[in-house]
């Protein structure tokens, strides 16, 4: 066991020394010098430039540089940002928060349909019900997750009057950040309202987000079904005479549910990608749209750390889901 | 296919000949409505494209203030010169759509001709070679994988500058791992074949191999890939388009074209309504077409 863990470990070094490589080499494909980059339109002036060139290291060849940028990364200084001078890494923790909660209630959204729908498709093969879930879930897997949004809010905030447009909370409340979760947060604090306005502003984001791995996990969970209904052990446990709930809920559904749990694993890539539109969409105050601000006011600093952060927490979820995968499925840990 | 009519054998012979290999594809390929429906609406999205000169009504690009957020002709205020109604600045909906497919598609089989012809070189390069090119190809591929697409994309388009050409780049990029692996896969598992060692035996060169002997035999999963990937490359530079940094507006790009109309999401349902909508169904129209084609040309899951 601990010989897996350490290769699975072992094998995401290369993966973050490239991710860096990619944050390092990405910036200098910005046109022009990069100090003059860094300062932005106001200009420097040349004794400046020369101390600041000295200061980065920018003299040096171009894997000193590297290496330097590696060991500021290794340290947590991933620069500052050039609008606010903040700590690139401060910002992306305080804003970090609003887009785990977005992501998290996505994903149990898509759970807590996804699977029962995935589930019931697969007992009741090609029945109406079967090919009403199978095309629903093509079309959430091709929205453009940004349009779904606007017509969410066309539907429910404008048409209906329901939901808010953007943003997290009503601009009456003020939470004191202690977890940065702000269904906790209003929780503790002495305002009920305001956990229901937060409440509020979650489900449409929470629809958007969660629509692809709905879609996603649906038709994994019943392609699963179907291929473990189909084991001699499920034949063997309905000629024993159990009944069928108990076949289905404890026999099949177990072993159907490993690889479902890797796909949840991996639709966190998709979730972040998908949390750069909605938080767009909604003006959620997350780090998606942290990055997009970024791009805009040209904020080079911001957009590199940011991007390697993301990076670096996607890989670290995979890693968990690989261990946990390794845990739940002894096969898969006997082996490497 | 039009030499496809089969010859009735003169004698009865005890087996049946096998049906042309294209007919056996399409007896599949047509049992599965969904995949057909998928291709009916693909050649009319073509078609759409080619025509739009002759089908829109109106000049994509020309304004007329006079004329601006009109409603579709069957609400009030509405009329059939402008069927779907115009955007903030009196464009016409519909033909800006219409030119829109011939973007679209543009960008769908532009960016993948471009990964399936990297990552198909470079997949056999790794399959082949095996080795250190293998180890370092599959794991720069494991790292763009690693990262989330649309961020990867939308860091590579803010480095490059924003622009339809840009775009088109980073979204082959991004999709570029899914040929790559599939190629190797398929030239690891045609190399041990026998066919492969006799073509070695009676000396064809290593470029031989790779591209006249193992190549064909590994289209299928590839054309598979690239119908998917048709569907992946529009939905993702349209997110670009949305987000400002793919085909620049007054391009009438379907994603743009959201972005340009987002601020009047509040005021005129239809300008945000139909571009998605557009989106939406070439997507799931290319998607339909893919499964379909996994279903009628996998011979893992024939008849399964």
């Amino acid at each position: 066991m601990l010989r897996f863990i350490f290769t699975r470990v072992s094998l995401i070094i290369p993966t973050f020394l490239g991710i860096t490589l990619l944050a390092f080499f990405l910036i200098r494909l910005v046109p022009g010098d990069p100090i003059e980059t860094l300062a932005g339109e106001r200009g420097i002036d040349p004794a400046r430039h020369e101390q600041l060139l000295k200061e980065y290291g920018l003299d040096r060849p171009i894997f000193v540089q590297y290496g330097i940028y590696l060991s500021r990364v290794l340290q947590g200084d991933l620069g500052k940002s050039m609008i606010t001078q903040e700590p690139v890494l401060n910002e992306f923790s305080s804003l970090f928060p609003a887009t785990v909660e977005l992501a998290l209630c996505a994903i149990l959204f898509a759970l807590v349909i996804g699977l029962p729908a995935g589930i019931i498709a697969a007992i009741r093969r090609n029945s109406i019900f079967d090919h009403g879930v199978m095309g629903i879930s093509l079309t959430g897997y091709s929205m453009p997750i940004f349009w779904w949004g606007l017509i969410l809010i066309l539907l429910f905030s404008v048409q209906f009057d329901l939901t808010p447009v953007s943003g997290r909370i009503d601009v009456l409340y003020y939470i004191e950040p202690v977890t940065g979760f702000l269904l906790i947060d209003t929780l503790l604090s002495d305002e009920p309202e305001a956990f229901w306005s937060a409440v509020n502003h979650l489900i449409l984001p929470t629809i958007v987000l969660g629509t692809v791995p709905l879609a996603v996990i649906a038709r994994m969970t019943r392609s699963a079904m179907l291929e473990v209904l189909g084991e001699d052990y499920i034949r063997t446990a309905k000629a024993k005479g159990l009944p069928r709930f108990r076949i289905i809920a404890l026999h099949a559904l177990r072993n159907a549910l490993i690889p479902v749990v890797t796909v949840i694993g991996l639709q966190v890539g998709v979730l972040f990608t998908g949390a750069i539109l909605t938080e767009t969409i909604f003006s959620w105050p997350g780090v998606g749209k942290w990055l997009i601000d970024a791009i805009f006011r040209r904020d080079y600093p911001v957009l590199q750390g940011g991007a390697l952060l993301l990076g670096v927490v996607v890989m670290s979820v995979n890693l968990l889901v690989d261990l946990a995968y390794g845990l739940i499925n002894p096969r898969i840990r006997h082996t490497r | 296919m039009t030499t496809e009519t089969m010859e009735a054998p003169a004698v009865a012979a005890p087996t049946a000949t096998p049906p042309h290999p294209l007919r056996e594809f399409w007896s599949y390929f047509s049992a599965n409505h969904g995949a057909v429906a998928g291709l009916v609406v693909i050649v009319v999205v073509v078609l759409v494209a080619l025509l739009a000169d002759v089908l829109a009504p109106h000049s994509p690009y020309i304004t007329d203030t006079t004329i601006a957020l009109k409603p579709p002709f069957w609400q009030e205020g509405g009329s059939l010169a402008y069927p779907l109604g115009t955007d903030p600045i009196g464009r016409d909906i519909l033909s800006r759509m219409i030119y829109g497919a011939r973007l679209s598609l543009l960008i769908g089989i532009v960016v993948v001709t471009i990964s399936i012809i990297i990552g198909t070189v470079l997949g056999l390069v790794a399959g082949f070679f095996r080795g250190l090119t293998e180890i370092f190809i599959m794991r720069l591929m494991d790292i763009v994988l690693t990262l989330p697409s649309l961020l990867l994309a939308i860091v590579i388009v803010a480095v490059l500058g924003p622009g339809l050409m840009n775009a088109m780049l980073a979204v082959a990029l991004v999709i570029l791992p899914h040929y790559v692996r599939l190629a190797r896969a398929a030239v690891i598992t045609e190399t041990s074949k026998e066919y492969v060692t006799a073509a070695r035996v009676s000396g064809a060169g290593t470029m031989r191999l790779m591209f006249r002997e193992v190549l064909p035999n590994c289209t299928a999963p590839l054309i598979v890939q690239a119908s998917l990937g048709i569907s992946t490359a529009i939905l993702d530079a349209a997110a670009l388009g949305f987000l400002g940094l793919g085909a620049q507006p007054p391009s009438p790009e379907w994603g743009t074209m959201l972005a340009d109309a987002r601020e009047f999401v509040l005021r005129a349902w239809w300008v945000v309504t139909f571009p998605g909508l557009a989106i939406l169904i070439t997507v799931l129209a290319f998607n339909l077409l893919g499964d379909g084609l996994r279903d009628a040309l996998d011979p893992k899951l024939k008849r399964s």
